[in-house]
C-alpha cells in the first residue's frame, strides 16, 4: 500500500461520490412528479442504441490499429461473435466463445 | 393483474402488499437473464482482486470498495491513482469523467424508475453499464413485478460483483492459468447486445451515431480524451437527426 489507510478511505470517497453522482443527478434534474421535457424522453428512448456502440468502442480504445497486430485479435473476434450469436442465437455461446478465441489469439497466435 | 405488471409505469400497482411470492418471482425472472453479467462480473472481478492484491490491498479494501463503488471502468482506473500520489480532487474528477456516461442512462431510466418508491435509491446506485444495458432493453415477463424485477438484477449483479473481486483477491498471485486476454469477456457482452439491439428494431441510425461518434473522437483524440467529446457529439447528432430518427422509429 503506497498510500494510508486514511488516505485510502479518502480515495475511496471520492470515487464514490463522483460515481453516485453521474448516476444520481438525471433522477434530480427531473423529478417524477414534474413533466419530463419530450425532447429529454427523446434522448431517453435513443441513447440505450446509441450508447453501446459507444461501449464498445470505449472496450476496444486501448488496441494499437497502426502496429503489429493491428487490431487482428479484436476483428476476429468480434467477427466471431458475430457469427456465433446469427447462427446459436445463445448469449453465453456467443460471449464464452468470442473471449475464449480472443485468450487463444493473444496468448497463442499473436505474441 | 399480469395485466397490470406489464404496465412500463408501475405507480398503479404500488400499493398491491409485498409477499415473498412476489420477490421470489421476480428474483426466478431475473437470475437467468443476468447469467451474462455473472460470467461477465466473475471474471472482471476477480481481475480486479487480483491486480489490487498485487498493490497491497487485502480482501477487506477489495470487497469494500467493490461493494460501495460498483463501478468496474473508474475501479480499474482506482488502481493506477492508489499508487501514485494522493490527490483526492483529482480522482473526484476523473470519476465524473469516466462515469458522465451513466448520465445517459439515468435519462433513459427515468420513466422505467418511476414509482419505484423505496427501492429507488438502491435502482439508482446500481446502474452500471451492464445492469443499464439489461433493464433499458428487457420488459419484466408477464405476471412480475417491475420494480422487484428491477431490484433484483441490480441485487445479483452487485452480488456477482463482489463476489468476484474477493475470489480474485483471494487467488491473488496463486492463480496458475493465464488470464491474458480475460477482460475481452466485456467487449463481447456489449458486442451481443448490439447485435440484438440491430436485430430488433429498424431504425439504425441512433446505434450508427454511437458507434461512429465514439470511432471518429477516439482517432482524432486519442483514448485519454475522447470520451467526454465523444458524449457531446452523440448528443448534438440525436439533436440534429431528431425529425428523421423519430419518424423512422414510427413507420
Amino acid at each position: 500500500m503506497m498510500l494510508t489507510p486514511v488516505q485510502t478511505l479518502i480515495t475511496i470517497a471520492a470515487l464514490v461520490v463522483g460515481t453516485a453522482t453521474t448516476r444520481v443527478l438525471p433522477f434530480l434534474i427531473f423529478p417524477p412528479n414534474k413533466p419530463t421535457p419530450a425532447f429529454v424522453l427523446y434522448l431517453g428512448r435513443m441513447l440505450p442504441y446509441a450508447v453501446i456502440g459507444f461501449l464498445i468502442v470505449f472496450c476496444l480504445k486501448g488496441v494499437t490499429v497502426m502496429s503489429a497486430p493491428y487490431g487482428l485479435p479484436e476483428a476476429m473476434a468480434i467477427l466471431c461473435i458475430l457469427v456465433l450469436h446469427l447462427w446459436k442465437g445463445s448469449i453465453l455461446v456467443s460471449i464464452g466463445g468470442g473471449t475464449a478465441i480472443y485468450m487463444l489469439l493473444v496468448q497463442h497466435v499473436f505474441l | 393483474m399480469s395485466k397490470k405488471s406489464k404496465n412500463k409505469n408501475y405507480s398503479e400497482i404500488n400499493e398491491q402488499p409485498e409477499t415473498a411470492g412476489t420477490k421470489f418471482k421476480a428474483l426466478k425472472a431475473a437470475f437467468p437473464i443476468t447469467i451474462p453479467v455473472l460470467t461477465g462480473y466473475l471474471f472482471l472481478g476477480m481481475g480486479y482482486g487480483i491486480l489490487m492484491n498485487r498493490i497491497g490491498y487485502g480482501l477487506g479494501w477489495i470487497s469494500l470498495m467493490s461493494f460501495l463503488i460498483f463501478a468496474g471502468s473508474i475501479q480499474y482506473v482506482a488502481i493506477a491513482l492508489l499508487t501514485s500520489a494522493f490527490n483526492p480532487l483529482y480522482t473526484l474528477f476523473l470519476t465524473l469523467m469516466v462515469n458522465a456516461r451513466h448520465l445517459f442512462y439515468g435519462i433513459s431510466m427515468l420513466e422505467r424508475y418511476k414509482g419505484a418508491g423505496r427501492l429507488k435509491p438502491y435502482l439508482i446506485f446500481g446502474l452500471t453499464d451492464e445492469t443499464f444495458s439489461i433493464l433499458s432493453t428487457m420488459e419484466a415477463p408477464e405476471g412480475v413485478e417491475a420494480r422487484w424485477f428491477h431490484f433484483f438484477v441490480t441485487l445479483l449483479n452487485h452480488g456477482y460483483w463482489v463476489a468476484g473481486s474477493v475470489l480474485g483477491s483471494i487467488l491473488g498471485a496463486a492463480l496458475c492459468f493465464n488470464t491474458k486476454g480475460l477482460d475481452f469477456v466485456l467487449t463481447a457482452l456489449f458486442t451481443v447486445i448490439f447485435i440484438d439491439q440491430w436485430k430488433d428494431t429498424k431504425n439504425h441510425v441512433p446505434a450508427l451515431i454511437g458507434l461512429g461518434a465514439a470511432l471518429v473522437c477516439l482517432l482524432i483524440l486519442g483514448q485519454d480524451n475522447f470520451l467526454i467529446p465523444a458524449m457531446v457529439l452523440i448528443l448534438f447528432l440525436l439533436t440534429v437527426f431528431r425529425k428523421r430518427i423519430e419518424k423512422e422509429g414510427r413507420s
